[in-house]
């Protein structure tokens, strides 16, 4: 009776995959599609473009990158981006850490009360005070300086790297610790000798996570920057138009490169991707 | 060696008693030590990022609550004229008007293709075992772009003389007309944004208990009556919240449209948040611009509160 039973769902099963992956890969198609026609047509010359827009190009012209590099004035963005990113993810990583650590074990008075001013905090819209933040910003002489972009995007990222460092952190086992305070070791210590290499894959999660989000910031960058010397890889794109039009070809192989070292990390680590982008909720 | 997630008043306090009635030195030394360890090393690690996420969110949201209620320029003194900021917005900018109708068609949107997209590739893929991984990543992929290579692809897609509209004969420019822009916009967007989607829910059903598919089956369910009432009413908590979220985020679209029409043409396209971005940053009117964003919050906490309602009305959320 059982063996029918299974024989039956397995056969349902066989059955009706072929539908799900029929459709499956037309969804594909239509994720993947833009993305590898970008990759292709990065290679194409801009008179080609009009003639071959959708075809493999009929000569892979390698230079395109090149010339992009120089127009987009890649060597500072990029460099400027990697400031961004290795400031705040290093920030948010230190000090979300800390106190992620202080809310799961040591849950001092007004804990609750913390969790819930993050709760609030990330669902506040950004608008409210994305002006004033401006003003004080300028004031302050912050505008157009790695310190000031680096605070914000920390800042930004702060509630979701606590709730998902906090998470990680309440699965570890306390005995651990235990031993380790028994052995004499302070506060201090036991956070970076016993919690951080056994959370490591949460750091890793946060980390990838803010990384990408600055990476890809443009709304803040583009309010918050004024100086080319200080623009962040996202800007490049305007680089890429004059009065007379858009150079596809540089266009494509600009925002080819800035995806790049987005598309390696993600297909390396898809999994912590996945979960960290998932579990944030966050949005670009 | 539950000590450390309890309260100051704990085991390990019981475990060392002192002699009643005799301060000792020890006494005074033990709680000191309880009181660094439970009260002040605990605050001194929250304090670094809590002091920052004040300074950069809380400080200025105040202050952009008392410059709604003013005639700010952005510099200079701040005249306070009440409400009169708010009463220009809904009775006389009609650009203000303009600009929210357009987030609400944005809002509705996004509450159907993303959703649809998302509930039919997720229920696909909730029942294929090989290649799932791949079909996984390769449909999540798109939601790492940057927004600026979202909008790069899409802008060579919808391109008037060679792009996908050609293919089928249509040679005007999606995005330069005032009655197809947004739309455009909001698929680019779209294309973007499913696949976060669709891995919420794909993640929601694989909570679903297997025993109500089986049972669906010996009903003779079909795949859309299996889908109606077993695998939607099982991630039903997921979509509301992901509605919910989607809602307030509507209200927010700045980088997408920024990107690929700067509010135009003719300003089919300016929502709240360009139109906000121009008054504060273009035409200095940082109070005015600051009530603009005060009226985005209303309406985040309008739609909290209608799914707070919905959820005490017996909806589960």
């Amino acid at each position: 009776m059982i063996a029918r039973r299974e024989l039956f769902i397995f056969r349902k099963q066989r059955e009706s995959t072929a539908f799900n992956h029929f459709f499956l890969s037309i969804l594909v198609v239509f994720s993947l599609g833009p993305v590898v026609l970008l990759g292709v047509n990065s290679f194409k010359s801009n008179a080609e473009m009009g003639l071959n827009p959708l075809g493999l190009p009929r000569e892979w012209r390698l230079e395109n990158f090149g010339r992009a590099w120089e127009k987009g004035e890649f060597e500072r963005t990029f460099k400027n981006s990697v400031i961004y990113v290795v400031g705040t993810v290093s920030l948010a990583l230190v000090f979300c850490g800390l106190a992620a650590y202080s809310l799961a074990r040591k849950n001092p008075p007004g804990a609750n009360f913390v969790m819930i001013y993050l709760l609030v905090m990330s669902t506040v819209p950004i608008w409210l005070y994305l002006v004033p933040l401006f003003f004080m910003w300028r004031q302050l002489g912050f505008l157009n300086t790695y310190h000031g972009l680096i605070l914000i995007y920390t800042a930004f990222n702060a509630p979701f790297s606590i709730f998902l460092l906090r998470s990680y952190l309440i699965g570890l086992p306390v005995e651990l610790e235990d031993a380790a305070r028994v052995d004499g070791a302070n506060e201090l210590q036991v956070l970076l000798r016993v919690i951080v290499p056994l959370a490591w894959p949460g750091f890793l999660t946060v980390g990838l996570v803010v990384g990408l989000g600055v990476w890809s910031e443009f709304q803040v960058a583009v309010i918050f920057t004024h100086n080319p010397e200080m623009f962040p890889v996202t800007t490049s794109y305007f680089k890429f138009t004059d009065r007379f039009g858009r150079d596809w070809s540089l266009t494509n192989a600009g925002a080819f490169m800035m995806v790049a070292p987005v598309l390696i990390l993600f297909l390396a680590l898809q999994r912590r991707f996945v979960e960290g982008l998932t579990q944030g909720g966050v949005k670009f | 060696m539950a000590a450390d997630n309890a309260t100051p008043l704990d085991s390990r306090s019981a475990q060392m008693p002192n002699p009643p009635g005799r301060k000792s030195k020890r006494k005074r030394q033990w709680t000191r030590y309880r009181l660094m360890r439970y009260y002040v090393v605990p605050w001194l690690f929250l304090i670094p990022i809590l002091g920052l996420h004040a300074f950069v969110v809380v400080i200025p949201a105040l202050q952009g609550v008392y410059y709604s209620f003013t005639d700010w320029s952005g510099i200079g003194e701040a005249k306070f004229i009440g409400l009169r900021n708010f009463e220009e917005m809904f009775f006389e900018d009609q650009s203000y008007i303009d600009a929210l109708s357009r987030n609400v068609q944005w809002m509705l949107f996004f509450v159907s293709v993303p959703f649809a997209f998302a509930l039919f590739g997720s229920s696909l893929l909730a029942k294929v075992r090989r290649g799932a991984m791949f079909y996984r990543t390769a449909l999540f992929m798109p939601f790492i772009l940057p927004s600026i290579v979202t909008a790069t692809i899409w802008r060579y897609l919808y391109n008037p003389r060679f792009g996908l509209p050609t293919l089928v004969g249509y040679d005007k420019a999606l995005l330069g007309q005032s009655d197809t822009a947004l739309w455009a916009i909001a698929f680019a967007d779209n294309w973007h944004f499913w696949g976060f989607l669709m891995v919420l829910f794909l993640t929601a059903m694989q909570g679903i208990d297997p025993v109500l598919y089986d049972a669906a089956k010996v009903d003779g369910a079909n795949r859309w009556r299996e889908f109606w009432h077993v695998t939607l009413p099982g991630i039903r908590p997921v979509v509301l919240f992901m509605m919910m979220m989607v809602m307030i985020w509507a209200f927010l679209v700045f980088d997408y449209i920024f990107i690929l029409t700067g509010g135009g043409p003719a300003g089919a396209t300016e929502v709240l948040g360009i139109d906000i971005y121009k008054n504060a940053f273009q035409r200095f009117e940082a109070g005015y611009a600051a009530a603009q964003g005060m009226t985005i919050c209303v309406f985040a906490g309008l739609i909290v509160c209608v799914f707070a309602f919905l959820r005490k009305r017996g909806w589960d959320i």
